[in-house]
């Protein structure tokens, strides 16, 4: 049996803030190497070679790599055999939450959503966004943090589609929503995808499809045929980094799918900005591991 | 494609010597200004006691630490992380903010419409492209929180920072009429029916 003390969840959950927010993970630093070897236009390269010389002074001056310290997103794995009570989990991430946007100190970019207040913690009613899943390790605990950035959160897109418009309707969807996204959600991005489902499955699946590794594909055949089809084609629509022109619009198009009703063909885009960040710790009887 | 070196503030004449495509480096001052900021002044009536006539403003809300008042920290403010945020969202106030305010230079991100384009034009300003999500490399050309008013509205208030080499910066919209989003977007209007065509999709 694992046993987890809520202090160490409320330490990590802290520390887990701020690590994410100061190092990108080495997915997203390769994925820089790719495309700016891929690179053609003359702004888009030195926009991304700044973008890269910003990613070494944070980490010389442990700075923060952006300012927009986003909506704190906390996705909790508990395994089999672990001794502690989801409602302590969910308690003490808050409480690092906080502590981290005091102790640090932290923007807190979270306000209540109709008198705009701003408590100065990152949390708020809801906030810090947790989801609890499950899987069949033993003896495992883990937790990824993800502050998602409000530029590329803003550009957030639902379809109901139906049946008769079929795979060309999602196509047509994500390649319009990527243009009317255009350099205001911080391009390259990842552009998470959701297809079926309900509707609120559908936007949760392409938050979870925008803050995958890069390199990890869909699970399903199809649904990675499709990322590997949309990803080659949304680089081809010339709105480059930041906007302002070039090759490298987005590192990769993911896609996470679930099935859906005979009548509905709901397609969902959420879109993670070029710093990408998110960090995870894991709990196992060897004690606290940070990776990404 | 020339290269400005620019003491804050700057008169009409000289922002209309910058066109699309220069580059320039700002010095001295520079004032942060973000939604509630501009929701605030412009919305709801409130005023400030800086004068931002000539001055550059950027988008940003940053994170600060509260320090005591000192010749160091004037404003009892240290620098954490200052970076920058999407324009577009403040879009209608660049004409009330060049109008009323008489600010002549906005620096953000992501580029802003065809309301601040015509600003620019009629009254001498300009729009300088700065990296965003690079805000730990900005945060390396400010000095110093100067002063900061309307700090109830904190992180949103209305900052003065002493900054030193801002830049470079591209000039992306100019006060004759010329955008680089606006290219990009002609551009990529003209792409899209060709990726949809490689995408099997009927236009």
């Amino acid at each position: 049996m694992l046993n987890v003390q809520a202090s160490a969840v409320e330490e990590t959950a802290k520390e887990l803030y701020i690590r994410a927010l100061k190092i990108l993970p080495p997915d997203i630093k390769q994925g820089f190497d790719r495309l700016t070897r891929d690179e053609t236009g003359g702004i888009a390269k030195s926009v991304l070679a700044t973008m890269v010389t910003n990613i070494a002074v944070a980490e010389q001056t442990d700075n923060l790599l952006c300012q927009d310290t986003g909506v704190p997103i906390y996705n909790v794995v508990v395994g089999r055999d672990v001794a502690i009570a989801p409602q302590d989990i969910s308690a003490a991430i808050r409480r690092g939450c906080e502590r981290a946007t005091r102790e640090h100190p932290l923007r807190s970019s979270v306000v209540h959503p109709l008198t705009r207040r701003n408590e100065h913690t990152s949390c708020g009613i809801e906030v810090p966004v947790i989801h609890f899943d499950f899987d069949d390790q033993l003896e495992s605990l883990s937790i990824e943090m993800v502050p998602k950035g409000s530029g590329s959160e803003n550009n957030s897109f639902l379809r109901m589609a139906i049946p008769a418009e079929g795979v060309q309707g999602i196509k047509r969807f994500v390649i319009d929503s990527v243009i009317a996204a255009g350099g205001k959600t911080c391009p390259p991005t990842i552009v998470g995808v959701g297809l079926g489902g309900t509707s609120d499955l559908c936007v949760a699946l392409a938050k979870r499809a925008a803050t995958r590794p890069l390199g990890s594909h869909c699970e399903d055949p199809d649904g990675a045929a499709l990322e590997q089809e949309l990803s080659a084609a949304v680089n081809q629509l010339g709105i480059g980094p930041q906007g302002l022109g070039g090759d490298a619009t987005a590192f990769a198009v993911h896609i996470e799918l679930a099935a859906t009703h005979i009548t509905m063909n709901p397609v969902a885009v959420n879109m993670q900005c070029h710093s990408a960040r998110r960090a995870r710790a894991t709990f196992t009887p060897a004690g606290i591991s940070y990776g990404f | 494609m020339a290269h400005h070196e620019l003491q804050m503030p700057v008169t009409e004449e000289q922002v209309r010597q910058l066109r699309v495509h220069d580059t320039v480096t700002l010095q001295r001052t520079l004032f942060g200004i973000r939604d509630a900021t501009l929701i605030h002044m412009f919305d709801r009536g409130r005023t400030t006691r800086f004068d931002l006539k000539g001055h550059a403003v950027i988008h940003t809300a940053p994170n600060v630490r509260k320090v005591p008042q000192s010749s160091e920290h004037p404003s009892g403010y240290a620098p954490v992380c200052i970076g920058t945020t999407t324009s577009d969202r403040m879009e209608r106030f660049t004409r009330p903010l060049m109008q009323r305010e008489g600010v002549r230079i906005i620096v953000g991100k992501g580029g802003m419409r065809d309301e601040s384009l015509a600003s620019f034009r009629d009254m001498g300003g300009v729009y300088l492209a700065i990296i965003g999500g690079t805000a730990a490399l900005e945060t390396t050309w400010i000095e110093q929180i100067e002063d900061v008013d309307l700090d109830d509205l904190n992180p949103e208030s209305l900052w003065r920072f002493r900054i030193r080499d801002f830049g470079p910066l591209l000039v992306a919209m100019d006060s004759h009429g010329g955008s680089l989003y606006d290219t990009v977007r002609r551009e990529v209007d003209e792409k899209r029916a060709k990726v949809l065509q490689s995408l099997g999709v009927k236009a």
